[in-house]
């Protein structure tokens, strides 16, 4: 029965997206019809094939849910691998501009590709990274399957297409021009309808928990998972021009509009990538040192702290526009409270390792995950300190941003996230071991070296632009033109560009490692692969 | 409770190892040890800083209003602070500026500094909107790098043109002229058009019939001369544009001059006189005249 619905909607969305197609006011929402028509199509004829067959059921109660955090593992590597690349592509763009091929003006060139890069490593690499652990580790701390059967599936599927909409549609300039936020209405609508799912199949898991208390990292990714959700959908509050097109309006005018920008983009940094991540860190870290986490206080006084202040801290990205002065002030204050709080994740971190240090000579996963921490540190210490106004005036519009950003999303991000890959390919595949650990090394070397690279040119490119945009003479007058302050950075460019081949080239040397993994290294024995929910 | 899939890696623990909260999962347990003194004093340092911040600053929302903060400032105030002070140190070579003969600008060095690069902030912020960053104008804006200059190119008269402007409303000493629509109230037919039109291209070395081109003269003399000159040379006087080079405002191809010869043209400038103070427009104009084409 359940069949013969699915295949009413399906083809009932697939007549829709026909008309689509037929009505589409603009390219990106026409080509999103025509991948939207295909999918239904292919499901519609796959549930077909499926109906009225003899259906066996298996009872899988007594197995954790593993299939759907191997395809997350895979869809991170992949969405890793090709944001890396388009970010070198356009790290390379902004040192050469010759590389916007006049050919492909209006798809391929930085302004195009920049929201494709951001987006693809925050939301489809950071994304799929926080989508598979969350599942990996609410099932582990919680002793139970997921919960909602095959929605985990839904989730995953449905946010693969999410990312598929999101990055055509930026090529075809289907974008709201919200950072971060770039995904036009029915985007929006699609991946709310998916992160409800999500929302529900981690509290179904974790209220069917077979463990008295919650462990730590499930506060973190509860907290990513509702407050990302309150952040969409307020900040993409618009109205469509219409319903067959990509174009909408947004709900807020003038600086309320970019405070709710900056509200959500802020807590996307805080949310998604640091509260989500440190989930990801508080279960990783102690499996992989085989150490007790340092101090339960700590963990729980610097959560609260954490999610209470974050949320406030995104005026700091609006110093010196049309916002009030008080809003600004607020978002500075509560930023500079902030950099304990986030420290306390690093802390409990690190001296989680205490008593299990040489582990950093022998397990160049251990020393990963160090290093991700040892960056998370810094980068939680340069962004309070930019969010003081003072500082602001020099660095904001600078390259120094990204600098910034770079070092928390490569080195933070990045390396938390190529540590929990390395730890759980062996054993989602039952592998004993992984195939090479000094190939882990190089992918260690690589990305830090990278980046290094990139970091510190743009350290000395952004300081480089702040001091020539506020350079003025004996009488006051500006020295020079934007197009000087341009022409002085190229330099800085081409090793960021650098850096970022260096980043890249690491990720490979890791996919090839995981791959190999898969393929050669020895299986485990039998008796120890069994994983079991204890019921 | 839990049964660790990995049993290597269920925590170990080590000697002297502090007391845990006695609960595991997946083999993860957590000490139970107390917050790091430093970073809790660090913390509570950062709250108290946080809290006299916002009393010193403005910060704090009410009904319809926010604190203001007990130092009182404000970026507003900072900014008209700093453009008090700015004004100030420069009052006594702006009062130079204003008083000197035009022509005597150049001879003084520093006041010719002064107003180059005061004119080039200047320039940049009121002017680089229509004639470009770099001066080098646009469609139906003046190149101000070249020498074809419509109003005139000494610096008397680039200082009028910015004090006043060109064909404005708003200043009644602006300068004005108006161009005949030729075409649209039907002074020409559009035959005698198009031999002008070929006329006033072949001028500028394009190779045009000549049949068209000498009947071309006929009409342009009785009909162009008065304001372009006889040989097409142009009248400052009047802003009539020189139509013998190679340098056209609007464009010198054939569709375009057609177009300009039917229907006219009529560029406006604004008058900046309100806007800026007599130094400011003196300098810019300096700024400009330096800038390749000044007579």
């Amino acid at each position: 029965m359940l069949n013969y619905i699915k295949l009413v909607v399906l083809g009932l969305i697939a007549l829709f997206s026909m008309m689509a197609i037929n009505y589409a006011r603009d390219e990106a929402y026409m080509v999103h019809a025509i991948i939207v028509l295909l999918l239904s199509v292919g499901m519609f004829l796959w549930i077909l094939r499926k109906t009225d067959e003899p259906d066996i059921p298996i009872d899988y109660s007594g197995e954790y849910m593993d299939g759907v955090i191997r395809y997350g593992v895979i869809a991170t590597a992949f969405w890793g691998v090709v944001g890396f690349l388009v970010g070198v592509y356009i790290a390379f763009q902004l040192a050469f501009p010759a590389l916007n091929f006049e050919w492909a003006q209006g798809y391929a060139n930085f302004g195009r590709l920049r929201p494709l890069h951001t987006s693809a490593v925050i939301f489809a690499f950071g994304g799929n990274a926080l989508l598979a652990t969350s599942f990996y580790v609410v099932q582990r701390t919680s002793a139970a399957r997921l919960w909602g059967g095959n929605l985990a599936w839904f989730v995953f599927w449905g946010y693969q297409l999410f990312i598929v909409l999101a990055a055509t549609g930026y090529l075809l300039g289907g974008t709201q021009s919200k950072e971060y936020a770039e995904p036009e209405w029915y985007v929006d609508l699609w991946l709310t309808i998916v992160w409800v799912a999500y929302l529900a199949v981690y509290l179904g898991t974790i209220i069917k928990r077979k463990e008295p208390h919650i462990y730590v990292a499930n506060w973190f990714y509860l907290a990513f998972i509702v407050t990302v959700a309150m952040l969409h959908v307020v900040n993409n509050l618009t109205v469509p021009v219409s319903i067959w097109g990509s174009k909408s309006v947004i709900l807020w005018s003038g600086v309320q509009d970019a405070m709710v920008q900056w509200w959500y983009g802020h807590n996307a940094v805080g949310f998604f990538l640091t509260a989500g991540f440190l989930g990801m860190m508080y279960y990783f870290i102690p499996k992989q040192a085989g150490r007790p986490v340092y101090s339960y206080k700590l963990s729980i006084i610097h959560f609260w702290a954490l999610i209470f202040l974050y949320i406030w801290a995104g005026p700091h990205h609006l110093h010196y526009t049309a916002l009030p002065d008080w809003a600004s002030t607020l978002g500075m204050v509560f930023s500079v409270i902030l950099w304990m709080p986030s420290w306390g994740g690093m802390i409990n971190g690190l001296m989680t390792l205490s008593g299990a240090w040489d582990k950093l000579r022998t397990d160049p996963v251990i020393r990963m995950m160090v290093i991700s921490l040892g960056f998370y540190g810094m980068s939680t210490f340069e962004g309070p300190m930019m969010s003081i106004r003072a500082v602001n005036s020099l660095s904001h519009y600078t390259d120094w941003t990204i600098g910034h950003v770079h070092s928390g999303a490569l080195g933070w991000n990045g390396m938390i996230t190529f540590g929990a890959l390395y730890y759980l390919v062996p054993v989602l595949w039952k592998r004993e071991r992984l195939y090479s650990l000094s190939l882990v090394s190089w992918h260690f070397w690589l990305a830090t070296i990278g980046i290094i690279l990139y970091a510190a040119s743009l350290w000395v490119a952004g300081i480089t632009q702040g001091l020539m945009w506020r350079e003025v003479d004996a009488n006051g007058f500006l020295v020079n033109s934007f197009a000087d302050s341009v022409s002085a950075v190229i330099p800085m460019y081409v090793v960021r560009a650098i850096g970022g081949v260096f980043f890249l080239v690491g990720a490979a040397i890791m996919c090839y490692n995981l791959w190999m993994t898969v393929r050669r290294a020895p299986a485990k024995e039998a008796s120890l692969t069994v994983a079991v929910p204890a019921e | 409770m839990t049964q660790p899939e990995d049993n290597k890696r269920a925590a170990s623990h080590q000697p002297g190892d502090p007391n845990t909260t006695g609960h595991t999962w997946d083999g993860i347990e957590e000490f139970d040890n107390p917050m790091p003194r430093w970073w809790l004093w660090t913390f509570y340092a950062t709250i108290i800083w946080g809290v006299i911040y916002t009393i010193a600053y403005p910060a704090w929302p009410l009904v319809s209003s926010a604190t203001a903060g007990v130092l009182g400032w404000s970026t507003r105030g900072d900014v008209a602070s700093e453009i008090v002070a700015a004004e100030e140190a420069n009052a006594e070579i702006n009062a130079r500026l204003a008083a000197i003969k035009m022509e005597d600008i150049a001879e003084d060095a520093d006041l010719r500094n002064y107003a180059v690069s005061s004119g080039a902030a200047v320039f940049r912020t009121w002017c680089a909107q229509c004639h470009g960053s770099g001066a080098a104008g646009a469609v139906g804006y003046p190149n101000l790098l070249d020498d074809a200059w419509l109003w005139g190119g000494d610096i008397e008269n680039i200082h009028l043109t910015i004090a006043h402007g060109i064909r404005n409303e708003e200043d009644p000493d602006a300068r004005y002229s108006e161009m005949p629509a030729f075409g649209r109230d039907e002074i020409l037919t559009p035959e005698e058009i198009d031999q002008a039109v070929n006329y006033v291209m072949s001028l500028s070395g394009t190779p045009q019939d000549a049949a068209q081109v000498e009947a071309g003269s006929v009409v342009f003399a009785d009909n162009c001369a008065s304001c372009h000159t006889e040989d097409a040379t142009g009248d400052p006087e009047q802003g009539a544009p020189n139509l013998a080079d190679a340098l056209w405002l609007y464009g010198g191809d054939y569709d375009t001059l057609t177009e300009t010869v039917n229907n006219s043209r009529f560029g406006v400038m604004p008058s900046w006189s309100n806007r800026l103070t007599e130094a400011q427009i003196r300098a810019v104009a300096t700024y400009v005249h330096q800038l390749g084409g000044g007579e």
